[in-house]
């Protein structure tokens, strides 16, 4: 390990500077992407829509956190709320990243308007703005882990321990969300999300930020009358207390993989969990399977997992092996540039394609 | 303008699209339920995302990366990401083969 060097030079993950026009002159931005084979007829089961898994698994959601919520309410001021707040707040701060990503990509129901709500809900619930987090998680599916294309790269290189502990604490980062939200419902808008939202919606992701620092005023003005925090234990807090599944399960979707390829066997992982922390994460432990076909519902994913993996790296068995394989690959790249965890794979799958995006040919002429 | 052959009519099933590809230009073309043929642009018009590889849905089609949806028959777009109209091809079927207009 080459931890006695100097860490590697600071990258610049901005979507305004140089790396993006690096990321077009190379062909990797809306690059042409490698995908496992699947018949299409499968293909077209997979991502065929139903409503009755996420109405299922709504109401379980829904109900769960109004009995929690009543738990939490009846004993507030005893010990005995403790547990009845700490299911309320990962139902309340950790589904709520699963349930905002797959209802924003329109493949949790099969009904529109159900999609819609539930995202509404989930985009407040995670600290969100539903317009410009609609945009910025489009461009992370064009261009995953490109640098100065992709506005989500979790893992910015030298990854600064200290920074990152305090990122994953939780009230730092709420903290940071709540402040674009008011940002945003100032009427301001970073060069990052310019970039990334088209003009039209930029009025839409300011209404959106008005309605969520609304609802947070009358949460403050309802504290304030009870002359009690209870009403921020119900809304806001829980993104604090309740988000540490979140991380957990979020930090490891790509975290010591690879940059700047168009492989998402390379920078995206797939790991094993219990059903629990697959019914709080939707399934998104198939992150290889979801970002190669992200049209595929999140309760499908175990099927098209079973049918690819013979062409994938070999998932992870848990999420602590997941760590295990992550936390030393991170602290090399800091040293070492260009380094990534590159997975072996099976004897059956088409070797990694790195360099596939230097074979996409120039499509430009194929624009009408 | 000019009549080109697309595939043949058993190429595409009901509520499906095909990718093809000619003079440089891809194109997606559709089956309806009832078994009607039409054309659009091969690409999404939000990134260059194929088409062929999405979900028919009665009258639209799903983007497979995006969740942006088009009406295939007027090509309208319906659903953000997709804020630009699809470009459409005239569409028949000649001898069991499906023809589209281009120019």
């Amino acid at each position: 390990m080459p931890y006695d060097q100097p860490l590697v030079e600071k990258r610049d993950y901005t979507l305004t500077g140089p790396n993006a026009q690096r990321a077009v002159e190379l062909g990797l931005a809306s690059a042409e992407w490698y995908h496992s084979d699947v018949p299409r007829k499968v293909m077209k089961e997979l991502m065929a829509r139903t409503d009755q898994p996420a109405i299922r698994d709504t109401v379980i959601w829904l109900g769960l956190l109004v009995l929690t919520g009543i738990g939490g309410i009846y004993f507030w001021g005893s010990w005995a709320c403790v547990p009845f707040f700490f299911v309320y707040g990962v139902l309340y701060g950790s589904c709520c990243d699963s349930r905002w990503h797959e209802a924003g990509h329109g493949t949790a129901f099969r009904t529109g308007w159900m999609n819609d709500v539930v995202y509404e809900i989930a985009s407040f619930m995670v600290m969100r703005n539903p317009v410009t987090w609609r945009w910025s998680h489009a461009r992370h599916h064009t261009d995953t882990i490109i640098v100065g294309r992709d506005a989500e790269i979790a893992w910015m290189h030298p990854t600064s321990v200290l920074a990152k502990f305090k990122g994953i604490l939780s009230p730092v980062d709420a903290y940071q969300s709540l402040k674009i939200i008011a940002r945003n419902a100032m009427g301001n808008t970073s060069a990052d999300e310019r970039d990334y939202i088209p003009a039209s919606e930029i009025p839409k992701a300011i209404f959106a930020a008005r309605v969520h620092m609304a609802i947070y005023l009358a949460t403050l003005i309802a504290a304030i009358w009870m002359r009690s925090f209870l009403p921020f234990m119900l809304i806001g807090l829980p993104r604090i207390y309740g988000c540490w599944h979140m991380y957990m399960t979020g930090l490891i979707q790509h975290g010591g993989l690879a940059e700047d390829v168009i492989d998402h066997r390379l920078n995206s992982r797939t790991c094993y969990m219990n059903p629990i922390s697959r019914w709080i994460y939707w399934n998104m432990n198939y992150h290889v399977e979801h970002h190669m076909f992200p049209m595929v519902p999140y309760h499908a994913l175990p099927r098209l997992h079973a049918l690819i993996k013979d062409d994938l790296p070999k998932p992870c068995p848990s999420i602590w092996a997941a760590y295990a394989e992550m936390i030393p690959a991170v602290l090399r790249q800091r040293h070492q540039k260009g380094y990534y965890l590159r997975k072996e794979l099976p004897a059956t799958a088409r070797p990694y394609r790195e360099e596939l995006h230097q074979e996409v040919p120039d499509r430009s002429s194929m624009e009408a | 303008m000019t009549w080109i052959t697309a595939c043949a009519v058993d190429d595409i099933d009901p509520e499906d699209v095909l990718r093809f590809d000619h003079a440089g230009q891809t194109y997606a073309i559709y089956r309806d339920p009832k078994g009607a043929f039409f054309a659009t642009d091969g690409l999404c018009s939000h990134e260059r995302v194929h088409l062929c590889d999405g979900l028919v849905m009665g009258d639209q089609i799903e983007c497979p990366k995006h969740n942006g949806r088009f009406n295939y028959k007027t090509g309208a777009a319906l659903r953000a990401p997709v804020c630009i109209n699809l470009k459409t091809y005239p569409a028949r079927v000649t001898d069991d083969a499906v023809e589209i207009e281009v120019s």
